[in-house]
């Protein structure tokens, strides 16, 4: 990737995040925390990654995506937005009440989203039944599903991931967003799901571990992913949760606290800043 | 008369997909390590290509299914009733009906005729729990004939249906020359005006026997077979109530939340009359062989017309 096009991907992920605050401030609720560490990811999955055509989202041979830990899509729906799924207004409709951005993410309202969820756990499997549909009828797109760190504790993740593996669903790729916190505390204090990249090794699956921020190694993540023949993927994408708002970063109390007025002028300044910066070195 | 087929449901619902499956390419079926049992074994003998065995990993399974029918397929997942709409109830409600999949769901082994395995596989709340998700189809067919049909109704229903099958083989009672599956609407087998008796499932033959042997005794009943649960057919229980006064509902399940349950929350708001329900009364089974059990918590001819025999004589 050239540092143009690297640039481009950080001046998206920075407007990702600007939606997921303005999202959540004018939802007074929501989850800023877990949207903000996603946000690279989601950006270049959709920008860089994925085989998508937003005037047509159902298009049959896409790639699909299902945000499995679907809590975190105030920056999902702020992406989507900015790829021209729907407009970017819509976010500051989120969560209300008839709005088209529910609480959590709804395949039936949404353009651009291919599976509802929010139950954690639950996502990965569509997400493999979508690549076994894939196999079946000799498709080649690619399927790629969003973890969190402490849904890692849930069953039916690790019932999912022994089946991609099982059924030799090289068409999938899970991605875990390892920010290291959940509700109560830290995933390590709560869960103890570590060490997750045997966990994932045990169970058939050619593991990546790379700097979720970074597009650099996404890049080379994903490209190995592909390029993996027989057997699923995961990246675990160690990442730093309410990343780029200084005061949300690393803290557990912003999961799914929404921002004040005050908090809210104080993050949109330091990405309004940072999105400057980025800019002026287009 | 008819040929009369004496098949457990489950047999006829694998039976029912194989046919359906030879000329819908887009049917998949799932099933969590019980293919023998609930008899998708059949289809997976004859298009091994398109059945998944998920292992004994029901939430999965659930979760997969939703993933193909938002890709494009027809699956039919199947359990026994107790993991399918217990283990499983979350995914279904969650991945299936909520984003409103078209996905089937078949719980097998229902009820207490699951005999000999005793109370942890006899599920009795399975009508309870499905009926309980917004826009769930509830189907519980009553013999061969109608499980056929059924099948390919609930193929042809663009949505999430749930649908019950038995372990027990039962002898079938409708005949496939006059039968038309519709659904959500009840069918009336036996004609009558003292008093109505709505069954589903399992005991409706059951309960023609024992609408057939009270004719004899001179009571008049109807019998009305619902055999979707959700929508229920309120015009036909409204008629029945209306025109008889008096209900007995039947069903191999707890009396909460089933069909008496339905047919109760149609009468209190449309036409009160009283409801006598006959099923499991809030209590778990036991082992047994099938039909002991069935005659122990009352769902045989005897005691259906006992009932019967006894509402209409105390109160008419």
């Amino acid at each position: 990737m050239n540092s143009a096009e690297k640039l481009q991907l950080q001046i998206l992920a920075c407007k990702s995040r600007m939606g997921a605050i303005i999202g959540t401030f004018n939802a007074k609720s929501g989850h800023p925390g877990g949207s903000l560490s996603a946000a690279d990811i989601y950006t270049y999955l959709y920008y860089k990654e994925m085989n998508v055509d937003p005037t047509n989202p159902k298009w049959a041979d896409r790639d699909r995506f299902v945000l499995s830990k679907g809590h975190c899509c105030p920056s999902l729906y702020a992406t989507l937005a900015l790829k021209g799924y729907f407009d970017w207004d819509e976010l500051t409709k989120l969560r209300h009440v008839g709005a088209m951005l529910q609480g959590h993410p709804d395949m039936k309202g949404t353009p651009g989203i291919d599976m509802s969820s929010g139950s954690l756990g639950q996502g990965v499997s569509a997400a493999c039944g979508m690549a076994l549909a894939g196999k079946m009828d000799n498709k080649s797109y690619r399927v790629y599903t969003l973890l969190g760190d402490g849904e890692c504790e849930e069953g039916q993740v690790w019932e999912a991931a022994m089946f991609a593996a099982h059924k030799n669903l090289d068409n999938i790729c899970f991605i875990v967003d390892c920010n290291g916190l959940q509700i109560d505390g830290t995933v390590e204090e709560i869960g103890g799901i570590e060490p997750l990249d045997e966990k994932f090794k045990a169970f058939g699956f050619n593991v990546i571990k790379v700097n979720g921020h970074d597009f650099d190694q996404l890049e080379s993540a994903f490209e190995n992913a592909k390029s993996t023949e027989g057997k699923p993927s995961v990246i675990i994408a160690s990442t730093v949760k309410g990343k780029d708002v200084s005061f949300m970063e690393n803290q557990v109390g912003w999961h799914g606290t929404a921002p004040n007025q005050e908090q809210y002028e104080i993050a949109m300044g330091e990405l309004e800043a940072k999105l400057k910066e980025l800019e002026a070195l287009v | 008369m008819a040929q009369v087929i004496n098949k457990a449901t489950r047999e006829s619902f694998g039976l029912a997909l194989c046919e359906l499956a030879k000329t819908h390419d887009d049917i998949v079926v799932l099933d969590a390590d019980l293919a023998a049992a609930t008899k998708t074994g059949i289809f997976k003998k004859e298009f091994p290509e398109r059945f998944i065995n998920c292992g004994i990993a029901e939430g999965n399974m659930i979760g997969v299914a939703a993933g193909l029918a938002a890709a494009g397929k027809k699956p039919f997942a199947a359990s026994f009733a107790m993991f399918a709409t217990g283990r499983a109830f979350e995914q279904i409600r969650n991945s299936v009906a909520y984003p409103k999949l078209n996905v089937k769901i078949a719980g097998s082994h229902a009820g207490i005729s699951t005999g000999e395995d005793g109370a942890t596989h006899q599920c009795i709340e399975d009508i309870a729990i499905m009926r309980a998700i917004p826009g769930m189809v509830v189907l519980n067919p009553a013999d061969h004939y109608e499980m056929v049909e059924a099948v390919k109704a609930a193929y042809e229903y663009n949505g999430p249906v749930y649908i019950r099958l038995g372990r027990l083989a039962i002898d079938s009672f409708n005949d496939p020359d006059n039968y038309k599956f519709e659904l959500g609407k009840g069918i009336t087998l036996h004609e009558g005006n003292d008093i109505t008796v709505i069954a589903t499932g399992l005991v409706v033959n059951e309960s023609l026997k024992a609408v057939k042997a009270l004719e004899a005794k001179g009571i008049n009943a109807r019998l009305i077979n619902i055999h979707t649960i959700k929508p229920i057919d309120r015009e036909i229980i409204i008629k029945a109530a209306k025109e008889t006064g008096r209900i007995v509902t039947v069903e191999e399940h707890n009396v909460i939340g089933g069909l008496g349950d339905a047919v109760c929350d149609v009468v209190s708001s449309e036409c009160p009359v009283k409801v006598t329900k006959i099923g499991v009364n809030d209590e778990f089974g036991y082992s047994g062989p099938a039909k002991q059990l069935l005659e122990i918590f009352g769902l045989c001819q005897s005691n259906i017309e006992k009932v019967v025999e006894d509402i209409v004589k105390n109160e008419k």
